[in-house]
């Protein structure tokens, strides 16, 4: 059984990645502790919420060195989710400048307006098209609907990053990965059956 | 593209489901759970789940029941009713609320908007704007289940709710309720083109045809329905289909 520890930071909705989790056949944990996260063979950050308040409440469980040591020298798969993966980003540009774990080259800023996408958040289902074959991605065809609920989003630097993109406000960065870490802007947990289907590819990593 | 919604709307009350005619004259129609697990099981786009009672009782938000029902919800969850302060936004989040929809708050204490919207985020702040138009044409919005009239014009109290950082409108005619004639298009167009957050539709729709009219004369970004899925055989996913048909983007 994979045991997924599901980083508990007071930021959001965890209840319901632990619930999905469960249902694709994984043991979830939702934690700050260092003994359950260095337990885990899988880890999920998620959250909804501000950069700022995010990457405070991290720091204060000295969660950015535990993740850090686990990923980094353990090659623990890691998953963010939303806020969780725009926390990856050197710094994110919500309100003031903050800096970010730094997993992942870029910079978090608000989605703008465009002529045909006027309004922000951006809020429902939307299709995710697929840049570069991934496991995260196995049985999913590029243009599948997942589900969004934000105002911000990664621009990532280094392209290589890059999975997938969606269409909104111009386009921005829907799910990324560097190694054995990955990102989804999108909200597996909250996206059914295809949602479900992502989070057991990252199971089965 | 991004794709319009189609959202049931679940109203909570004593126990179980109701649904009423202008915020009134309740029936009942079956258990909230069984209403969750139906929905989920044909992948709705989203659901609306709001206790009527709790702010006129004077009640917090009944955590253990959206925790139940959070964890038979794999889409997203809105939850309204009963919720006055910070944590106890934090508290429906926690236990599987995606967002959290105010209504008599929004009025009452303004500044819980900000304070949410800056905790969590814009996209988990629904402002919950319901509205009665009188026979002048003035639209007054209404709190406490609509039985508390507040002076304000619905226009107004959305742009005041997107300037202290809601992400979302979900705005209802107390007339058009429970009557399946049609949404109110005239208050949708009105407050949709008076602010540049997602507007959602709610109160009237009887047939798919008033949803595009929703979407296409009042300008939503989603529609929400109670009666035409309670007490008609019709569907959201035959809603889904038939506004496919007219030409708008929806996730089938």
């Amino acid at each position: 059984m994979k045991k997924v520890a599901i980083i508990d930071y007071g930021m959001g909705n965890i209840d319901s990645v632990g619930r999905a989790i469960e249902e694709c056949g994984g043991q979830p944990i939702l934690t700050d502790q260092l003994k359950d996260i260095a337990a885990a063979t899988h880890l999920i950050l998620p959250g909804v919420g501000s950069f700022c308040d995010g990457i405070t409440n991290i720091k204060e469980r000295h969660l950015d060195e535990i993740l850090h040591e686990q990923v980094f020298q353990h090659q623990i798969p890691f998953l963010g989710i939303c806020l969780g993966m725009q926390l990856l980003a050197e710094v994110g540009k919500e309100g003031d400048t903050t800096t970010g774990l730094g997993w992942i080259e870029g910079e978090v800023c608000r989605l703008e307006a465009t002529v045909e996408d006027t309004r922000i958040p951006h809020i429902g289902w939307n299709e995710v098209l697929i840049t570069r074959e991934s496991p995260l991605f196995s049985h999913i065809p590029s243009g599948q609907d997942f589900y969004f609920v934000h105002s911000y989003h990664l621009r990532c630097r280094n392209v290589d990053n890059i999975l997938a993109y969606t269409p909104y406000c111009g386009q921005f960065v829907s799910a990324l990965n560097r190694d054995w870490i990955f990102g989804t802007q999108f909200h597996p947990e909250k996206s059914q059956k295809a949602g479900f289907q992502v989070l057991k590819n990252f199971l089965a990593l | 593209m991004l794709k319009v919604r189609v959202m049931p709307t679940l109203l909570f009350k004593e126990m179980g489901l109701v649904k009423g005619i202008g915020f009134d004259s309740w029936r009942r129609v079956g258990s909230a759970m069984q209403a969750v697990k139906v929905y989920n099981m044909r992948e709705v786009d989203e659901l609306i789940f709001l206790d009527i009672t709790a702010t006129s009782k004077q009640q917090r938000p009944d955590f253990a029941l959206v925790d139940d029902l959070a964890d038979e919800c794999f889409m997203p969850l809105t939850v309204g009713g009963g919720i006055r302060t910070l944590d106890d936004a934090q508290k429906l989040l926690r236990v599987g609320a995606d967002k959290i929809a105010i209504n008599t708050a929004a009025v009452e204490i303004p500044e819980l908007i900000t304070q949410i919207s800056e905790r969590f985020g814009a996209q988990c702040v629904v402002v919950s704007i319901d509205a009665r138009c009188h026979p002048d044409g003035r639209y007054e919005v209404f709190t406490h289940s609509g039985t508390t009239a507040t002076g304000r014009e619905p226009v107004q109290l959305a742009q005041e709710a997107e300037r202290r950082g809601a992400g979302e409108i979900l705005l209802t005619s107390i007339d058009r309720d429970g009557t399946m004639t049609g949404y109110d298009l005239m208050l949708i167009r009105q407050v949709s083109d008076a602010v540049s957050i997602p507007v959602i539709a709610s109160g009237g729709a009887g047939s798919y045809e008033h949803m595009a009219q929703a979407l296409h004369e009042g300008n939503a970004a989603a529609v929400a329905a109670a009666s035409i899925f309670h007490f008609t055989q019709q569907t959201p996913l035959e809603a889904k289909q038939y506004l496919h048909e007219q030409g708008f983007k929806v996730r089938l």
